[in-house]
């Protein structure tokens, strides 16, 4: 289920303003891949390239190649909906849909898609959804109360099965725990390393150790300087990028020597 | 090297940095002299003084009284706290004055005849001014009521929010949702604010107008006063309905489109539903806001003194029409007291709508309202 995800040539605007140049890289299946870098160096911007959310935003474009199992997301005749329903995506702010219980968000995105959807498929996705996001135990006596009543963490694990909940076959998580305490962060870095197992995960983080942690590939992102484009430095094995980086940005930027 | 010692300097070393000293204070010369006050103008009152005077002059000795008091006692940031207050207190009452009379006048004047069953199931058919002779004269009970009257308000103005909501929704979403910039949206924002304005006069020539060119001068019937109302009714729509749609926080868009949810269906089944709450509150006020429509209904309606239930066909009559012809053109120029009671029942009856309406909204809004305990 999980795909490749092969960028090329990736350049990304917002109206007039060139925000990331030239970005090559190969997201490998099944593993996990971190984005970091100084803020505003165009991370959230890539990612969001990779679900074609980035276009949502009036006056943005892209030029270049996204290829997802080598069909690319960008072609004429491919339609932005259908990548979304492949390439699930986690924010950075916890947004689960205040109308709906706990149980109707992790359905939503069967719910407002499919035609039919019977009870007994409903309750099992429910479970296995919850369940693979590690929120099963602490919601399955309330599943009908509304998901806007949980604590911070738990939202922001609910917006995790509501992505697993329609099976996509990535998903990409911008800071998913900038808003978590240290233990609800822990729980989600647990829930990324099984997440891999199936899917492919893109992470964008602003914490070292986590992407030490987590990924199993990093990607350095930087910009040179305010108003210029951002551009992806190095990427490669997480291990090599803390311990033996090729480029002294990404050396500096690791070890805390930056700007 | 300078920003350091600037860094270092306290708030109370620095020139030009003077911060109000705090004192506890507490309300109890205001409540006192609130009390005086009301003493006061009473005083004056019984002293044969003007009562409008009376109040002016005490409410301004009291402002005034209370700003030396305080500025004695607490200083001047307590005073400048207590004598915005007593302003606050000034301009509220006066606010609430014209309500509670207006709302006191009509219900003493019309609240007997508006509750009686009589009055709520008949209509004006047949009715004519020996009837209000025998009312007054002999103590007859009075005929006559308001039921087509009650009957047109309902369908005319049910049928103008059949008319503006679907069009009012339609085009906020379409200004929040698909333009929310350039020019076209920059047009609609702007003849929607014009038409806010738009005397409802003018709205019901319009229809009267419409109805000349498509139907023949002269026609007068419900679907008519219906336009007119929409046209009255429509930019109150779009106008709280965008702002209600502005308001959905675009994450809930986003991790909506984010699911693979196509756009169309993000709108009707998440930020619809989220903004609900206000968009039902927005149209009952909308409903509200027009119900009381007279001008335009004259002119577009007509009147008529019998049950009339299709709109499609002639004259039918209205709350406020009603009221207004009643007190105009008194049945028995000589004996005008029935026809008047019956115009202040009326009156009650759409203070009673409005009301409702308003409650209402309070409730749907409740209702839609996101859950966040429960
Ligand atoms: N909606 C937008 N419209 C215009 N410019 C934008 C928009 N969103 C981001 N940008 C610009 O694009 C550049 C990259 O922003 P992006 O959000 O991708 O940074 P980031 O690396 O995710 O930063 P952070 O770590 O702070 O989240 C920035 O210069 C930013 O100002
Ligand atoms: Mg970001």
């Amino acid at each position: 289920m999980a795909k490749r995800i092969d960028v090329k040539d990736l350049n990304i605007y917002y109206g007039d303003f060139h925000a990331v140049k030239d970005v090559t890289m190969t997201i490998e299946p099944r593993s996990v891949t971190a984005f970091i870098g100084p803020s505003g160096c165009g991370k959230s911007t890539v990612l969001r390239t990779l679900n074609r959310m980035h276009e949502i935003i009036p006056g943005a474009y892209v030029k270049g190649t996204v290829e997802m199992g080598g069909k690319d997301l960008y072609s004429k005749d491919t339609d932005p909906v259908d990548v979304r329903r492949r390439v699930g995506m986690v924010f950075q702010r916890p947004n689960p849909f205040p109308t709906m219980s706990i149980r109707e968000n992790v359905l939503a995105g069967l719910r407002l898609n499919s035609k039919r959807l019977s009870k007994s498929a409903a309750d099992e996705l429910v479970e296995s959804s919850l369940r693979g996001a590690n929120l099963w135990q602490e919601v399955k006596d309330r599943l009908d109360r509304p998901g806007s009543g949980l604590s911070g963490g738990q939202q922001q694990r609910l917006c995790i099965a509501r992505a697993i909940a329609v099976q996509p076959e990535v998903i990409l998580m911008d800071e998913p725990c900038s808003a978590l305490d240290p233990i609800s962060t822990l729980a989600i870095e647990d829930l990324i390393n099984e997440l891999k197992e199936e899917y492919t995960v893109v992470i964008v983080t602003h914490n070292m150790q986590q992407a030490a942690r987590v990924s199993d590939r990093t990607a350095f992102f930087n910009l040179e300087a305010t108003g210029l484009p951002g551009e992806l430095v190095e990427m490669n094995d997480t291990r090599i990028i803390f311990s033996n980086p090729h480029k002294t940005a990404t050396e500096d930027y690791i070890s805390g020597r930056f700007g | 090297m300078s920003t350091q010692a600037l860094r270092r300097r306290r708030l109370d070393d620095i020139e030009g940095v003077e911060l109000n000293p705090v004192r506890a204070s507490s309300n109890r010369a205001f409540q006192v002299l609130a009390a005086l006050a009301v003493i006061a103008a009473a005083v004056l009152r019984l002293a044969g003084v003007n009562l409008a005077l009376a109040a002016v002059g005490s409410y301004l000795a009291f402002v005034v009284l209370v700003h030396l008091v305080y500025r004695v006692r607490n200083g001047g940031r307590v005073a400048a706290d207590k004598t915005a207050k007593a302003v606050l207190y000034g301009t509220f009452i006066v606010a609430i004055v014209p309500l509670v009379s207006l709302l006191g006048t009509v219900i003493a004047s019309g609240g007997a005849t508006a509750v009686n069953p009589d009055y709520l199931l008949t209509s004006m058919r047949g009715v004519t001014g020996v009837h209000d002779r025998a009312t007054v004269e002999e103590g007859a009970p009075l005929i006559g009521g308001a039921y087509h009257a009650i009957i047109g308000t309902l369908i005319i103005t049910g049928l103008a929010a059949l008319i503006s909501v679907p069009i009012g929704l339609f085009t906020a979403v379409f200004l929040v949702e698909y333009r929310s910039k350039g020019r076209l949206a920059t047009a609609i924002r702007f003849l929607v604010d014009v038409m806010t304005g738009i005397p409802s006069i003018v709205a019901g020539l319009f229809a009267f107008a419409l109805w000349a060119v498509l139907f023949g001068v002269g026609t007068k019937n419900g679907f008519s006063g219906a336009v007119a109302l929409s046209v009255l009714m429509i930019p109150t729509v779009v106008r709280s309905a965008e702002e209600m749609l502005r308001i959905v926080p675009n994450e809930l868009r986003e991790a909506a489109l984010a699911l693979g949810v196509p756009k169309w269906r993000t709108i009707v089944r998440v930020v619809l539903p989220t903004a609900a709450s206000g968009l039902a509150a927005g149209v009952t006020l909308a409903i509200a806001r027009v119900v009381g429509e007279t001008a335009p209904l004259l002119v577009a309606v007509g009147v008529t003194q019998g049950i009339n239930v299709n709109p499609g066909d002639g004259p039918m009559n209205t709350l406020a029409v009603y009221a207004y012809n009643l007190f105009k053109y008194p049945r028995n120029p000589g004996y005008p007291d029935p026809s008047l009671d019956r115009a202040w029942a009326a009156a009650f009856l759409l203070i009673l709508v409005v009301v409702l309406l308003n409650l209402s909204a309070r409730l749907i809004a409740r209702f839609f309202a996101p859950k966040t305990t429960g």
